[in-house]
């Protein structure tokens, strides 16, 4: 043990060489003989495959192989699958469509950007050529974009044989729906809002890249990806869509330059880059251009919804009864069915007391590209109902935002001396002290000084306005039993190995991957300063599949909450056996020694042997206790007992520009607690992050799909990205209420700035709005000029 | 994001250029910042690419008798930076500073902005508005046109296909001159969803161009005649702009419809006019 480290705000280690431009990204790999591949894509979102005439491309100088959906279908080769199952209310199993690497002769194209066929050749400006010259004859069709339109009658199938009505499964949570209702009834007031939680695209600055290497002599296959996830890439891929054998397969995540949740999946490329390999004995590297990631990385949210919160006289809230039309795209991606169901669903609750809830959920296929986990991952999406009924409700009733908030908050538990909370949706929370976020956030803003310049800004025309948004998120996924009840068909426990050199230097192998996130930075602090030597003996190793035992990979804000954990356990089993190995040559009684400083010590005397010396006796164990094996290297794997529940207040404060509807958003200031707090810089820099992504949600983002499933704003000419001059300075605060039932009492920061963000700047724009006499409900994301100005016209 | 493969030609003289651009398929490179994202799109794939940017006579700012001249390849943050602009036609820093960010002003070029004619760069709309004449060089000789006159619609402009543009040519205004480029962005690209640039000389004679709201810039002779000799007073500017862009093909995208651009454009108008008042 020692202190140098944990809680401290130590520089990322990383940070060198990617600030030097020395990253190394799969992009920036060269293999002996490597081929490049292009991908043919539909420029349109249903169409039937009639023909692929390949002639022409094939005659170019320099094309390898061109492969089609049918030499594919040919091969054998299944599509990939999901990873989640969530079947319908009556008990019917989950509308499953293929998902196919490449779409055959007679096949149908589900949206734009569909592959068709993939083109090889020696260098990327032939094979970009060479798909110009692949003919491929489509028979167009219509095509469906909007979730809600895909499930009325007489919608156009996507997948007329799987799914004829174009629901992959019907669900609800909470308590029976005409309790609810009845609940609802019995209010004094309700407030509704229909709206639609719009759909918004990753854009992680690397774009997806694969190389799939197929070694002949050894029969091996390596895939290097951009990946969060490489071990479950792994077994998926082998065992599920090749077939091939899962120890012949290594996968590696190199460095990579964000996620954002798009980066979980495994997608078709991957497999696709891997079988062509051993086709043509040839390395063969695929690099996504920046429009085919708009196009076909998983996209985030995407929701049309219906919500009522019912208020009894004084503000409290007695119901809320919810219907949710959820766009999963055109297949169904690794975690889809989970992101709008126990990712959202179970979130609903939120920090209220709230006694009846009920949500009915309809998980819709349409002629778009897949939507999965986009950073918060369905909490946002819960965080952003419930927090615009919060402050409408308020305004609807003439109450203050933060009194209503504060009349309904569930009281403080610590998950220790008190017991967690239970909630109506399935969840129990871990450890929670509501009011304290808020309380502090009011006091950052000076509230009470803000409505007294509201209403002095108004006298001179100008509509300034504030809005809150308080959440509650679930991370640090996920207990295995509980999940795998729940239709995962994976567990979602994390391995560490952690494996102490005979110098007494230590190697860390995790199955966390860090794509921006700095473990290479918090992991090591915390086994430094659990083993009290420098961070410079701790080398932390990730992102390989032949190097580290197994992985579950980085999302879900989990890397230090189930990650951590594993280490920690790696660590206690370590410092056990250290502790035999020291009281032999000590020749003391292991109960009177004590571990400090990165020694251990005969209390009470200076009898004492290092770190480093008991690491050598236990590799050259010539005085060693007897019966004790040799080595110093342990492995664990850490099942969550529970999720973690981060919670947090952001309060935005906004200016319209009446005239052109213009929103500037002058403050934003966010009380986080994420738990224990490792290194608080990359924790703020994690918040900043997210902040930036909820507000670009709120203010800029959004995908655009047209009738006929054009994706019509897929470039940065026109999809608005939130840029550093969009945004002001940041006020963050935190406090600190320690997850109970985790070794590091840490509950995870990477989404939370994401979760709770956007609702606030909402109502802040509503705010403003009402206090100019304009007294909309509801304006669509994201918020733009025109938006704004129509609202008040 | 590969463009088509094509020919690289680096011009040592306006003269060897031209006789480049006579072969057939060629196109003028510049700053390169529209037409490269248009090439790596495939939008355009020309044989060849003939690089103007290291030809020394297109480059530079300089006072010729009673006008600013201002070379092809000149860049817009040396626009934006440069003294000679700023004491005599200060709209022109105004507006190249608006321009994108830091490194499409380094690279981005007026002569290749002109030539683009993208109804939403800021560069037509101050040309226009400060009656700038375009210099043009082809096989058949020199020939210099109002800026007016260049502009042909959507991105479309006088230009045939063996001539590039050489110079622009800005009248000096009399003293006592007033300027103001005001400029609404659309949020992604930041091209102009309105940009508004209006002149007041002493005389009282206004000018008002706009960039962004039509399918090409325009000067909006209703807003000048309505304003020129009148005094800026608020009920004057307002009965000015009531009719602004009449007559104009208004363009229509997700980030601004045509009754929104067309409000916005009157809004721009109102506080272009104010600021000179
Ligand atoms: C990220 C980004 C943001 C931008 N933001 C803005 C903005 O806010 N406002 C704005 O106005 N513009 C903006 N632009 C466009 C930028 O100003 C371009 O630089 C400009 O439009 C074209 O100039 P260029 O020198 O790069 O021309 P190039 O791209 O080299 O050429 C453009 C076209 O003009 C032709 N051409 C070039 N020079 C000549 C010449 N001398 N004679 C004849 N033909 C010629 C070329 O053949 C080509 O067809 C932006 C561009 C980018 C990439």
């Amino acid at each position: 043990m020692s202190n140098r480290y944990i809680g401290k705000s130590i520089k990322r280690v990383e940070d060198k060489r990617f600030i030097t431009g020395k990253g190394k990204y799969t992009d920036d790999m060269v293999l002996p003989q490597q081929t490049y591949a292009h991908i043919v894509r539909s420029p349109y979102a249903h169409a039937l495959v009639k023909k692929i005439d390949i002639s022409a491309a094939l005659a170019i100088e320099g094309v390898v192989a061109v492969f089609t959906g049918d030499d594919i279908r040919n091969a054998g080769i299944n599509g990939v699958p999901c990873g989640w199952q969530v079947n319908f209310k009556d008990g019917t199993t989950m509308k499953e469509p293929s998902h196919p690497l490449l779409v055959g002769t007679g096949d149908t194209i589900k949206h734009l950007g569909d592959a068709v066929a993939v083109v090889i050749a020696e260098d990327r400006n032939i094979a970009a050529d060479a798909a110009d010259a692949v003919e491929v004859d489509y028979e167009v069709k219509n095509a469906i974009s909007n979730p809600f339109e895909a499930v009325q009658a007489g919608a156009t199938p996507v997948h007329p044989e799987v799914a004829p009505n174009n629901i992959a499964f019907d669900w609800t949570l909470g308590n029976p729906r005409d309790e609810v209702d009845a609940a609802i009834a019995a209010s004094h007031h309700v407030t509704t809002l229909d709206f639609i939680n719009q759909r918004v695209i990753p854009n992680a600055i690397e774009p997806r890249v694969a190389i799939g290497h197929y070694d002949t002599t050894s029969e091996k296959y390596t895939l290097y990806t951009s990946t969060q996830n490489p071990h479950l890439i792994r077994l998926m891929m082998s065992a599920f869509v090749l077939g091939i054998p899962e120890h012949k397969v290594r996968v590696v995540g190199p460095d990579v330059g964000g996620g954002f949740g798009s980066k979980i999946f495994h997608y078709t490329e991957e497999a696709l880059v891997v079988w062509a390999s051993k086709q043509i004995e040839r390395p063969v590297k695929w690099t996504s251009e920046r429009s085919e990631a708009f196009m076909t990385d998983a996209h985030g949210r995407d929701h049309v919804t219906k919500a009522e919160m019912g208020f009894d006289k004084d503000g409290n809230v007695m119901a809320l009864r919810v219907k949710t039309y959820a766009n999963l795209g055109a297949y169904l991606s690794l975690f889809a069915p989970a992101v709008p169901t126990y990712l959202h669903g179970t979130l609903l609750q939120g920090l209220y007391t709230t006694p009846k809830i009920n949500i009915d959920l309809v998980g819709v296929f349409t002629h778009t590209n897949a939507v999965d986990a986009y950073r918060g991952a369905g909490r946002p999406e819960a965080t952003y109902l419930l927090e615009r009924l919060m402050d409408l409700g308020a305004l609807e009733m003439g109450m203050d935002p933060a009194d209503l908030r504060f009349r309904n908050f569930i009281p403080p538990f610590d998950g220790v001396t008190q017991p967690g909370y239970q909630t109506q949706v399935a969840l129990q929370y871990d450890s929670g002290n509501y009011e304290g976020v808020l309380k502090r956030g009011l006091e950052m803003l000076d509230y009470k000084g803000f409505r007294e310049d509201q209403k002095e800004a108004l006298k001179n025309g100008k509509l300034l306005g504030v809005g809150f948004s308080t959440y509650v998120e679930a991370c640090g996924i996920a207990p295995s039993a509980v999940v795998g009840s729940l239709g995962a068909r994976a567990g979602l426990y994390e391995s560490a190995q952690v494996r102490v050199q005979p110098t007494g230097k230590v190697s860390v192998y995790t199955g966390s991957h860090s794509h921006g996130q700095g473990h290479e930075t918090t992991f090591v602090q915390i086994v430094a300063d659990k083993f009290g030597i420098p961070m410079e003996d701790v080398e932390l190793i990730h992102g390989d599949s032949d190097t580290v035992a197994f992985g579950m990979g980085t999302y879900g804000s989990r890397s230090l909450a189930v990650g951590g954990s594993a280490i920690m356990k790696s660590i206690d089993k370590i410092l056990e056996k250290g502790a035999k190995i020291a009281a032999h040559k000590l020749e003391a009684n292991i109960d009177d020694l004590e571990f400090n400083e990165g020694k251990w010590t005969v209390k009470g005397t200076d009898k004492s042997i290092s770190f480093g010396d008991v690491s050598l006796t236990a590799y050259v164990p010539h005085v060693y206790p007897e019966g004790l094996e040799p080595g110093l290297d342990f492995s664990s794997f850490y099942d969550p007992a529970n999720f973690t529940y981060p919670f947090g207040c952001h309060i935005a404060v906004v200016e319209i520009d009446p005239e052109t509807g213009k929103v500037k958003l002058k403050r934003f200031l966010a009380v986080d607690d994420v738990g224990n707090v490792i290194n608080p810089m990359i924790v703020d820099g994690q918040i900043h992050g997210g902040l930036a992504q909820g507000i670009g949600q709120a203010l800029f983002e959004g995908a655009i799909y047209d009738d006929n499933g054009q994706l019509i704003n897929g470039s940065y000419m026109d999809y608005c990205m939130p840029r550093a001059d969009d945004l002001p300075m940041f006020e963050i605060d935190r406090t600190v209420t320690p997850c109970p039932h985790n070794p590091l009492g840490v509950k995870g920061a990477g989404e939370a700035g994401c979760i709770g963000s956007t609702p606030a700047v909402v109502n802040a724009v509503i705010d403003a709005l009402w206090s100019g006499g304009h007294q909309v409900k509801d304006i669509l994301m994201p918020l733009t000029p025109e938006r704004v100005w129509r609202a008040m016209q | 994001m590969i463009p088509a493969s094509f020919e690289y030609k680096r011009a040592r003289s306006v003269k060897a250029a031209i006789e480049l651009l006579a072969d057939g398929n060629a196109k003028v490179l510049s700053g390169g910042h529209s037409l490269v994202p248009a090439l790596k799109l495939r939008l355009n794939q020309p044989e060849m690419l003939v690089d103007i940017a290291r030809i020394a006579s297109l480059k530079g700012i300089k006072v010729s008798g009673k006008e600013l001249v201002i070379g092809s390849t000149t860049t817009h943050q040396e626009i934006a930076s440069s003294d000679i602009v700023k004491e005599h036609l200060s709209i022109l820093a105004e507006g190249a500073g608006a321009i994108g960010d830091v490194q499409v002003r380094n690279k981005g070029t007026l002569g290749g902005s002109l030539a683009h004619a993208d109804p939403s760069a800021d560069w037509p709309a101050l040309v226009l508005v400060s009656n700038a004449k375009v210099v043009l060089e082809g096989s058949g000789g020199e020939r210099t046109l109002n800026a007016a006159d260049f502009f042909t619609g959507f991105f479309s402009t006088a230009l045939a296909s063996d001539e590039i543009i050489t110079e622009i040519r800005f009248p000096i205004p009399a003293k006592g001159t007033k300027s103001t480029y005001q400029k609404f962005v659309q949020p992604a690209s930041r091209f102009a969803l309105v940009g508004c640039a209006a002149m007041r000389e002493p005389s009282g004679e206004t000018r008002v161009a706009f960039s962004g709201v039509a399918d090409a810039a325009f000067r909006d002779t209703g807003i000048e005649n309505a304003i020129s000799g009148k005094t800026l007073t608020a009920e004057n500017i307002n009965h000015a702009v009531s009719d602004t862009a009449k007559g104009q093909d208004i363009m229509s995208d997700h980030y601004a419809s045509e009754e929104y651009r067309v409000h916005l454009a009157k809004v721009f108008a109102k506080r272009a006019l104010m600021a000179l008042a």
